[in-house]
Parts: C-alpha cells; sequence; structure tokens
C-alpha cells in the first residue's frame, strides 16, 4: 500500500508497510498512483498523452521513470505488502503481565474549574481525593513487581492537579529513588500540572526529578481564560505564564511540553501557538478537544477545514523559524524517520489495560487515566493485581489490525491503531475508531513527514 | 533524469527481526494524554542499532 500526496511543493510517496519516504517529480507521481491497476503499456501510453507535448519530457524519461519504480517496488521500497498481521499481539503475548508504566492519579481534585475537562474538574464524575503516600507506595511496588525484565519504568504524575498533592509527590519519588538500583529499574517521572502551584520548591523537584514536565496553556489570554478558571470565575492565564517561564528558564528549555488544548472556540489555534512562542517557548504541544458528544466546545465538521489549514500553516511556521535559526518542536510532527519505532510497536496498540494502566487515589486499576471513573473498566487494584481478565484481554487484543477501519488506511503504522478511549467514547467500542480524531491524525502525519523531508535535503 | 529521490527510513520490515524488546516510552505517557501517536518515539532497543 501506498499513500500520495503533494504539500509544501513535494509530491510526496510513502511506502505504507516499508516505511520508505520517495520525493518524486510530477511522471513519477503518476505512473506509481497507476502502477498497481495498469499495465506498463496503458501506463506508458497514458504519460505521453499527458506529458508529450512537453520538450523536457522524452519518450526515454518516461520509460526510465516506469524503470525506477519497478526496481524500487523489487527492493520492498514501493509497494511492500502487509505480512505483519500474525506479529500483531506477539509482542503482547511475550510480556503478558508485564506493566512498565502507570498513571498516578495522585489528586482528584483541581484548583482550576475548566468545563472543558474530560476529568470533570478533577474528580473523574466521583468524590474529591487524594493519594495516601501508602497508596502511592503500594503502587510503586505493583509496578516494580509486574515489570519483569523492563529496566524503564515510567509514572506519571497526573490528576486533577498533581501539585495540590505535593508532599505525597515528593515522598513517592524518594521512595522510588531508594529501591531503584537495587530492583535494577530506572524511574522516569513526568509531572502533568496546570502551573498555579509553581514555586521554587516545585521548580527544583521537577528540574531534579523528572524526565518530563507538561504544562497547560492554551496560548492567547483569552482563549486560555475562557476555560481554564478559577473557582471564582477568574482566569488563570495571568498567574501561571510567569511561573511557567521561570520554571522552563531553570530547565534550559529542555525536556518539558507546553500543552494546549483546542475547541469549537479555537479551530484557529496556530495563533495560539504564535503565542506560545512570543512567550519564549518552543517545545509545544496542542491537541484536539476530547468531551462528550454535542458539548459545546467540541470540534464540528465546519471546524474541520480550518484546523487542517492551520496544520498545513504550522508545517510552513517550523520551516521558516528553522530557516531563522529559531526552530521549535511541535509534538505531533517530530518524526524519526530513521530511528523511529520497530514494527512490533507500531502494529501492538498504545499498550492501555496491559503495560499501562492508571491508578485511582484509593489504589483501583484502570487501561488507562481516560477510563477512570468508568465501572465497566475497572481492571482491579494494587494489592490484589488485575482481577477483570476479561477486559484485560479486550485491551490485549486491541492491535491495529482488531480496528477493520484501519487495514485500508495509510497511517495505522503511525498511530498503531489510536486511542482506544476516543474509540469507546465515538463507537462504543474499543476497537471502532475516533473518525474524526483519525483525519486530524492523518493530516498531522502528512505535514510531519514533508517537514522531516524538508530537513533530511537540507532545504 | 532522477525522478525519485528515497530519504533515509528505517525499514519496518527488517526492524522485525530485533524489535519488540518493549523498552520505549508507553505511547500516551507524554505530552498528549488523548491520541494515540507512536511515530514520534525514539527506539531504545540498543540490540537493534
Amino acid at each position: 500500500m501506498i499513500h500520495q500526496y503533494k504539500l509544501g511543493g513535494y509530491n510526496v510517496v510513502l511506502d505504507v508497510c516499508s516505511g520508505a519516504v520517495h520525493v518524486v517529480d510530477e511522471v513519477a507521481y503518476d505512473i506509481i498512483g497507476l502502477f498497481e491497476e495498469h499495465t506498463q503499456e496503458e501506463i506508458l501510453a497514458a504519460m505521453k498523452e499527458k506529458y508529450g507535448n512537453r520538450e523536457d519530457i522524452t519518450e526515454a524519461d518516461l520509460k526510465e521513470c516506469y524503470a525506477q519504480v519497478v526496481a524500487l517496488k523489487e527492493a520492498g521500497k514501493l509497494f511492500a505488502p502487509d505480512t505483519f498481521e500474525p506479529m500483531a499481539g506477539q509482542l503482547r503475548e511475550k510480556t503478558a503481565g508485564v506493566v512498565k508504566a502507570l498513571c498516578l492519579h495522585v489528586a482528584h481534585t483541581c484548583n482550576l474549574n475548566c468545563s472543558y475537562c474530560f476529568a470533570s474538574q478533577g474528580k473523574y464524575h466521583g468524590e474529591r481525593a487524594v493519594m495516601s503516600f501508602e497508596v502511592g507506595k503500594r503502587a510503586l511496588d505493583f509496578l516494580v513487581e509486574n515489570s519483569g525484565s523492563r529496566r524503564n519504568l515510567e509514572v506519571d504524575f497526573f490528576g486533577g492537579e498533581p501539585l495540590m498533592n505535593f508532599q505525597v509527590v515528593k515522598d513517592l519519588v524518594a521512595y522510588a529513588r531508594s529501591i531503584e538500583k537495587e530492583k535494577h529499574k530506572n524511574f522516569r517521572f513526568t509531572l502533568t500540572t496546570n502551573g498555579l502551584q509553581i514555586d521554587d520548591d516545585v521548580i527544583d523537584f521537577a528540574n531534579r526529578e523528572c524526565s518530563n514536565v507538561v504544562l497547560s496553556l492554551d496560548g492567547r489570554k483569552e482563549i486560555h481564560d475562557r476555560f481554564r478558571v478559577d473557582y471564582a470565575g477568574n482566569g488563570s492565564w495571568d498567574r501561571i505564564v510567569p511561573k511557567f517561564q521561570k520554571l522552563v528558564e531553570a530547565r534550559e528549555g529542555k525536556n518539558y511540553y507546553m500543552r494546549g488544548t483546542f475547541t469549537h472556540a479555537n479551530p484557529d489555534f496556530l495563533k495560539d501557538i504564535q503565542q506560545m512562542l512570543d512567550l519564549g517557548f518552543t517545545e509545544l504541544s496542542m491537541e484536539p478537544v476530547v468531551c462528550a458528544p454535542g458539548d459545546p466546545s467540541e470540534l464540528t465538521e465546519e471546524d474541520l477545514p480550518i484546523v487542517m489549514e492551520q496544520y498545513e500553516k504550522l508545517a510552513e511556521l517550523m520551516l521558516e523559524r528553522d530557516k531563522a535559526g529559531e526552530p521549535f518542536t511541535f509534538y505531533h510532527y517530530m518524526i524519526d524517520l530513521t530511528g523511529g519505532p520497530c514494527i512490533y510497536k507500531r502494529i501492538s496498540g498504545c499498550g492501555s489495560g496491559t503495560e499501562y494502566m492508571a491508578v485511582t487515589p484509593w489504589g483501583d486499576l484502570y487501561p488507562c487515566h481516560q477510563f477512570v471513573g468508568d465501572e465497566k473498566f475497572l481492571l482491579g487494584n494494587i494489592w490484589d493485581g488485575v482481577t477483570n481478565t476479561a477486559i484485560q484481554s479486550e485491551f490485549a487484543a486491541c492491535n491495529v489490525y482488531a480496528h477493520p477501519e484501519c487495514r485500508d488506511c495509510w497511517a495505522r503504522l503511525y498511530c498503531s491503531g489510536g486511542c482506544a478511549a476516543n474509540a469507546y467514547h465515538s463507537t462504543g467500542s474499543v476497537t471502532g475508531v475516533y473518525e474524526y480524531g483519525c483525519k486530524l491524525f492523518r493530516k498531522r502525519m502528512e505535514c510531519a513527514i514533508m517537514v522531516a523531508i524538508h530537513r533530511a535535503l537540507g532545504e | 533524469m532522477e525522478h525519485i529521490k528515497t530519504i533515509e527510513t528505517r525499514n519496518l520490515c527488517e526492524s522485525a527481526k530485533n524489535g519488540g524488546c518493549g523498552e520505549c516510552q508507553t505511547s500516551c505517557q507524554s505530552a498528549c494524554k488523548t491520541s494515540c501517536g507512536i511515530a514520534n518515539q525514539q527506539c531504545e532497543n540498543t540490540q537493534s542499532k
């Protein structure tokens, strides 16, 4: 399977299963488009008809181009077949029972009252709660005990707002550091925060202990303050931006993401990206809102062309800033064509409910943070482990081939079948697909690959 | 005449040989938390390089 598109002045041909990326001229673009459905004679005749009046394209050129396409096919870099399906699930089988990442919900409470919050203002449709040190410690022990031979263990302090339980966060990190050597593990901590409680103590902790910090900022003040308000209804932008700037400066501008959410209120989110850049931030992420169908902040079909155009303009902006010596990172446009994930990773699904789980403040296990609060998905708890094996099996089988729609999608090896929570919330099944999200994802990948091509060609 | 420039990429078919160590980052554990992208993740398998 191939995918062809034109963007940024490039004619791009992506060979889905080999991962090969080709930049081609218009003749090759046309020949490749016809290659699988037509004979050589038919293709050359069609090319002669189309390009016959062009002096720069001779019949010999057309034949030579056709031969190049054939050679790439023989080299396995065009029209490579998908032979990976039997491997789907092998990684999960090989690693059955191994957990390597936890999302620790240390605070089901928040000091902001954002109406668009997928976690229902941090409460996940339940009561407010914070995690005790004892529960957190047991969660870390559970992770170590179930991590098998995995060395790198990931723990994200999440909420609600995790800094509302900061002492426990610090104590848990100290505990993990005290056991990691003897257990032959390497803990990687991340913190996702709205920033309100950032102070020098938090900055010092985050920069010493956290491999990544995710900072929530929606961009322009009026956009941010539209949703991200405190319980008195006051916007938070003015209070958090100086704190974020101080934290990022102390971090030397590395290993963080300024993470925004865009909604129906700002499908023109490039202005928010620009605002982040103007504030001095360069490691950026901007995510489409995840909310219940019918929510006023939900992105609509009318928003879609605007969002698509914004993604293209964002790619152009990245290239302009590269040229000006002021590069920035956009999370979804990071793509490592030479060192990215292996095929096992690409077909195995996101790992929720198997290698990755969320832990509630009282120690219950859920497949991921987006399922917390939905009792149907309760997997077990950190003392007894996974007891709901039926649900776990459903997630273990949730690889890219489990989604019928993905079989015909060129982007399937870039998303691994997509987000199970988005699929469930939009279709009622974790093996469904969230088609709106897929459209955005495919556009992001086209842009990401175009930017990577530009950089690879040194243009 | 050069009609096709092939950009250097990791060959996914070849990656099956030494792949699957599982040491790489969990897909959702970084900046998004609301979608699944794996293309931006680094391979951490020291055996495959």
